[in-house]
């Protein structure tokens, strides 16, 4: 099996088993050096100078920009917008087509694993125009059935939310199936890539996805550089979410015109490093290949899932169905809390979350306040596997002759 | 002994895993929520209160192992106490954790609670250790009279 450990050069510093990915992944050397590079040969700020070295940064930031729309083959280079992550995206998709489009009466539809970032947005939205904010619920195996989402997704409704793959619980969602069902019923569909492309390939027009967002740091590139993808029509329709500089066509005393997409909106200065950051990521993933980091993942996870699988002191909140399951395992050891656990995993040098990973609504389904979270990428190996089993092992022995039966 | 294993003792597992003092009381003076949004940890602490002496408390709540078993000592620790000398332990029992108290013989008022003087070494599990203690620290300074007394029924 190949090791891109040697590719990262702080996996290669600290002797640790990061599983850790669903929050933040680690830098491959190829995007520090890119970053590196940029800021020591060609840093201005793009769009103002008339000077080459700025017309050089605004190539460089425009050049990723197409990049991007072939990557996840969006149609138009315009139709992807630079953001500050996922969540800047999801506000952007609240108040400039949220608050704007919804009336009274009128429904949001999105699932109960959702992010606080796509589900946050959508209360204020629900509350600011009268319209109702309803849930898809999982089933025992932690998925959507089709018939949750076809009860859900009513002529009523008029934007749809989901995640691709949860955060949580690792499920991939049949995010072909609801935008279909959405587009039957009027509804404009909003898919949150954050945790599903990092791990699969993107097609934004075989989706037929209105929109799509995802963080540049979840796939390899630096923190603060998110995207927003939107069909050309929907976004020209839209008005612009922050206002400021080269968002702008002519500004007067009283009136603004506004610059066309995607300029409309990327007002201020933007993220550049960022932006040079995920086009380098992009080209590391193309480089090794989405199949390829498929075939290394699923030995790691099925691993995973078969080790801890194991463990009759563990909780997993995880789909039995392996095909409809990513690089995402929550657990809990019954009676100890969460946050023991990953101390406990720290001391082993093995890196999990804990906590309700921004999924309070979810954890209150699940009728639990937290739990741990191992989440693998392709530099995973099974050792990081056996450390996390080993650690995990470890708790259970600190604390069984205290758990009571009760908790 | 590592750091782990040190906080992770018979005193704080015990007390954390099958607590005495987690419990509703009978007749509360006073009630307050102490949470830590991020990790999930929620305490609720009641206590009694007689001529501003602490004659109960009690929590209930969920949360990790430092965090109950910090509130349970707390409790431990205080009952019996003036309003006054309490405000003085959390004081030096935030002060320990701050790692500001160089004169080793002002913790020995913490008793039991002495046992978190090494959670520094353990940044992430800081807050945990002081949940209770603020709780308790914003009960008071709530419902204080502001002479040295809690304002209370009794």
């Amino acid at each position: 099996m190949d090791n891109f450990k040697k590719d990262f050069p702080i996996l290669e510093n600290r002797n640790i088993s990061y599983l850790d990915s669903g929050a933040t992944t680690q830098k491959p050397i190829q995007v520090i050096e890119a970053i590196k590079n940029y800021y020591e040969r060609y840093n201005a700020n793009p769009h103002r100078g008339a000077y080459s070295l700025s017309i050089e940064a605004t190539e460089e930031y425009e050049n990723t920009r197409t990049k991007i729309a072939k990557f996840i083959n969006a149609k138009n280079r315009e139709e992807i917008i630079f953001s500050k992550n996922a969540t800047e995206s999801l506000n952007l998709l609240a108040y400039s087509y949220g608050m704007e489009n919804l009336k009274k009466d009128d429904e949001i539809v999105i699932s109960i694993m959702e992010h606080h970032s796509n589900l946050v947005p959508w209360q204020k939205v629900a509350k600011t125009t009268g319209s109702k904010l309803n849930y898809m619920y999982i089933n025992e195996e932690f998925e959507l059935s089709d018939e949750e989402i076809e009860t859900k997704i009513t002529d009523k409704t008029k934007i749809v939310g989901i995640t691709h793959v949860s955060n949580v619980l690792g499920t991939i969602n049949n995010v072909k199936k609801i935008i279909d069902y959405a587009h039957k019923k009027g509804a404009i569909v909003i898919i949150d890539a954050s945790q599903s492309i990092p791990h699969m390939k993107i097609d934004v027009q075989e989706l037929n996805t209105d929109f799509l967002v995802f963080s540049g740091h979840k796939m390899l590139a630096p923190l603060g550089i998110g995207v927003l993808y939107g069909k050309r029509e929907l976004l020209n329709k839209m008005n612009p979410f922050i206002m400021g500089g080269d968002m702008i066509e002519y500004v007067y005393e009283q009136d603004t015109t506004f610059a066309p997409l995607p300029n409309k909106f990327e007002a201020g200065t933007q993220n550049v490093e960022g932006v040079i950051g995920l086009g380098a990521a992009i080209d590391y993933i193309e480089n090794i290949g989405y199949d390829k980091i498929h075939e290394i993942e699923k030995e790691v996870v099925d691993y995973a899932r078969e080790e801890l699988s194991k463990l009759d002191f563990l909780t997993l909140y995880m789909t039995p169905n392996k095909n409809n399951h990513s690089s995402v395992i929550s657990f809990n050891i019954n009676g100890v809390h969460p946050h023991d656990v990953a101390s406990i995993l720290d001391s082993e040098g093995v890196c999990v979350r804990s906590g309700n990973h921004c999924a309070q609504p979810l954890m209150r389904f699940l009728g639990i306040d937290s739990t741990c979270r191992a989440s693998f990428y392709f530099y995973n190996t099974k050792e990081d596997v056996d450390n996390l089993v080993k650690g995990l092992n470890k708790s259970y022995n600190m604390f069984k002759k205290y758990i009571t039966k009760e908790k | 002994m590592d750091d782990l294993t040190e906080m992770y003792n018979d005193l704080i597992m015990e007390h954390s895993m099958n607590s005495y003092n987690k419990k509703k009381l009978d007749q509360a003076d006073f009630s307050e929520l102490g949470h830590n949004p991020n990790c999930g940890d929620e305490i609720t602490l009641e206590l009694k209160v007689n001529n501003n002496v602490i004659e109960d408390m009690a929590f209930t709540g969920h949360g990790c192992a430092i965090s109950q078993a910090s509130t349970s000592i707390m409790i431990d620790t205080l009952k019996g106490k003036t309003i006054e000398e309490a405000k003085e332990i959390i004081d030096t029992f935030i002060k320990m954790i701050k790692r500001e108290i160089t004169d080793e013989k002002e913790l020995e008022k913490l008793e039991d609670a002495i046992a978190f003087k090494n959670i520094s070494n353990m940044p992430a599990r800081v807050k945990c250790a002081l949940l209770a203690w603020h709780t308790l620290e914003d009960m008071i300074n709530k419902n204080s009279d502001g002479k040295g007394s809690i304002n209370c029924c009794h």
